[in-house]
């Protein structure tokens, strides 16, 4: 294509949207409608998602070593937890370190355990890792029915209310996902009914004076994509200010609550991206679809 | 220049709109197509510019079969096709000039080209000092040539008119046929379907009659035959 045609079509597509005046209102309305909806459920998919990584990175198995055993046992046992295929990593805390990290988490207060400095009651712990954290019941039940290990913990109970709460939420994520594309599709579609009826004399007349169907699609092309990119400019403003707002509001809230929202650089740079990206591929997804129509001969 | 050869049309629905039709048109010719509503006139005419192809038959225009060509080159043929309807077909958001340049712009002239070559037609058809404004600004017989303008602008051999004085009255339909008349004194082809009687019985010239889908008169300088 010459870059003069290319020029005109620029130019065409601007100035058709402007003549279209009111079409082009209601197509990028329903791009916006359709990007709020679509941005704002995905911020709060991503943030669950977040806070479900990090509390899952909390989740470990905590094998008490027998006293009984020996430096020797002891290595064999943390070769035995190596060798479950489900197994990220196994560290070895001694048991000062433990006491250690008991006297911390109780603050000034710890300050009486210090006496068992002397004599400490605690046992060596290996920290277990999973690959996948929903595997910390499996590898709890194997490891403890290996030998020298005396407890094994990764907090019974409450781990397995949390996965399931979790993936509940994640599944209905997935559903209303789904169930927003088919609403966004619906309502595209329609709106693109209407601009039909108003272009298909644009393109009946374009074909009878033998504009090749390339031609006929580049300016509709490129409308669609300034459709797409006008329709997604309110949903990026909406969602880049509010997510602002709620992040200064929730993200103190959370802290020390092992929970972390997404930080807004580099997120919300990322979620505009895709809106944009959505926005246009809508946009020229449905402007093509309006002219295939009548581009068959 | 046109030869259509043993052409048979049938639609889905079954209606038969041509059933064997056999003719030859000359270069510079001027040619009448005549008969009744539903006779098959219109897609004898819409067979001309491949809106519509043969379900069996040729059609030749500059040697170029119709009903084997393919869809991706028919642009092509109608750059070489000037079309005008009876209700004008113009872009309602354009200007006349822009209308008029359209069919220019789509074979990618150059814009010098185009602007002297709009600016020509537009002065045949008496409308360039209307070359800005829109077509709703103007009356019915002008809208009309500006759609003969652009139907001639890129100059075609053939031009194709079906029905163009269907919308108006007699005084601009007479305005309308003197414009046909200059193109087709300067070598282009002109085929017209019509219904109006008082033209073809005036301004003299070939008549074919198709009745039910077939051709069943063919004169040179024949009449319009019906009762309007």
């Amino acid at each position: 294509m010459k870059a003069r045609t290319l020029s005109r079509h620029l130019k065409e597509s601007v100035k058709s949207l402007g003549r279209n005046g009111w079409m082009t209102f209601a197509s990028a309305s329903a791009v916006t409608v359709t990007l709020i909806l679509v941005g704002v459920f995905f911020v709060i998919m991503m943030n669950l998602n977040k806070v479900a990584t990090t509390l899952e990175q909390e989740v470990e198995v905590r094998v008490h070593i027998d006293v009984a055993a020996n430096k020797e046992d002891q290595k064999a046992l943390e070769k035995k937890i190596q060798g479950i295929s489900e197994v990220k990593s196994v560290r070895f805390s001694p048991k000062d370190e433990e006491l250690d990290n008991l006297i911390e988490s109780f603050g000034e207060e710890g300050e009486a355990y210090k006496l068992f400095e002397q004599d400490n009651p605690l046992n060596d712990v290996l920290v277990v890792k999973t690959k996948d954290p929903e595997d910390v019941m499996k590898v709890a039940e194997k490891i403890e029915k290996m030998e020298y290990a005396a407890k094994v913990k990764y907090g019974q109970g409450e781990v397995e209310k949390l996965f399931s709460f979790l993936n509940g939420a994640r599944n209905v994520g997935l559903v209303l996902i789904v169930g927003l594309l088919f609403t966004a599709m619906f309502l595209i579609s329609n709106t693109i009914k209407i601009t039909i009826v108003s272009r298909r004399r644009e393109i009946e007349i374009m074909r009878l004076v033998g504009a090749t169907n390339g031609f006929i699609r580049w300016p509709f092309f490129l409308e669609g994509l300034w459709l797409g990119v006008l329709g997604s400019i309110l949903p990026i403003t909406l969602i880049a200010i509010s997510y602002n707002y709620v992040y200064d509001y929730l993200a103190p809230k959370l802290q020390g609550n092992f929970m972390e929202i997404l930080e807004f650089s580099p997120f919300v740079y990322q979620v505009s991206g895709l809106l944009l990206l959505m926005g246009a591929l809508i946009g020229v997804w449905g402007s093509m679809m309006s002219v295939r129509k009548f581009l068959k001969i | 220049m046109i030869e259509m050869k043993d052409v048979f049309k049938k639609y889905p629905n079954g209606v038969v709109a041509a059933n064997g039709i056999d003719v030859s048109i000359k270069a510079g010719e001027f040619v009448y197509v005549v008969g009744p509503s539903g006779a098959g006139k219109s897609t004898f005419i819409k067979m001309m510019y491949r809106e519509e192809k043969p379900s069996s038959g040729t059609i030749m225009i500059n040697g170029i079969n119709l009903a084997k060509l393919k869809t991706s080159k028919v642009p092509l043929l109608r750059r070489n096709i000037g079309v005008v309807f009876q209700d004008f077909k113009l872009l309602p958001t354009l200007t006349v000039y822009e209308n008029v340049a359209f069919a220019l712009e789509v074979t990618e002239e150059q814009p010098k080209y185009i602007k002297k070559q709009v600016m020509e037609t537009l002065d045949l058809v008496n409308l360039k000092h209307k070359a800005r404004m829109l077509p709703t600004e103007l009356s019915g017989g002008e809208q009309q040539r500006v759609s003969i303008a652009r139907s001639i602008v890129n100059s075609p051999k053939v031009v194709i008119a079906d029905e163009p004085t269907g919308n108006l009255d007699p005084e601009t339909s007479w305005e309308i046929m003197n414009i046909f008349d200059e193109i087709n004194t300067r070598g282009t082809t002109v085929l017209m379907a019509t219904h109006n009687k008082e033209i073809v019985n005036k301004i003299k010239h070939r008549v074919i009659a198709i009745e039910g889908g077939r051709i069943v008169r063919d004169e040179q300088r024949g009449d319009y035959g019906y009762e309007s």
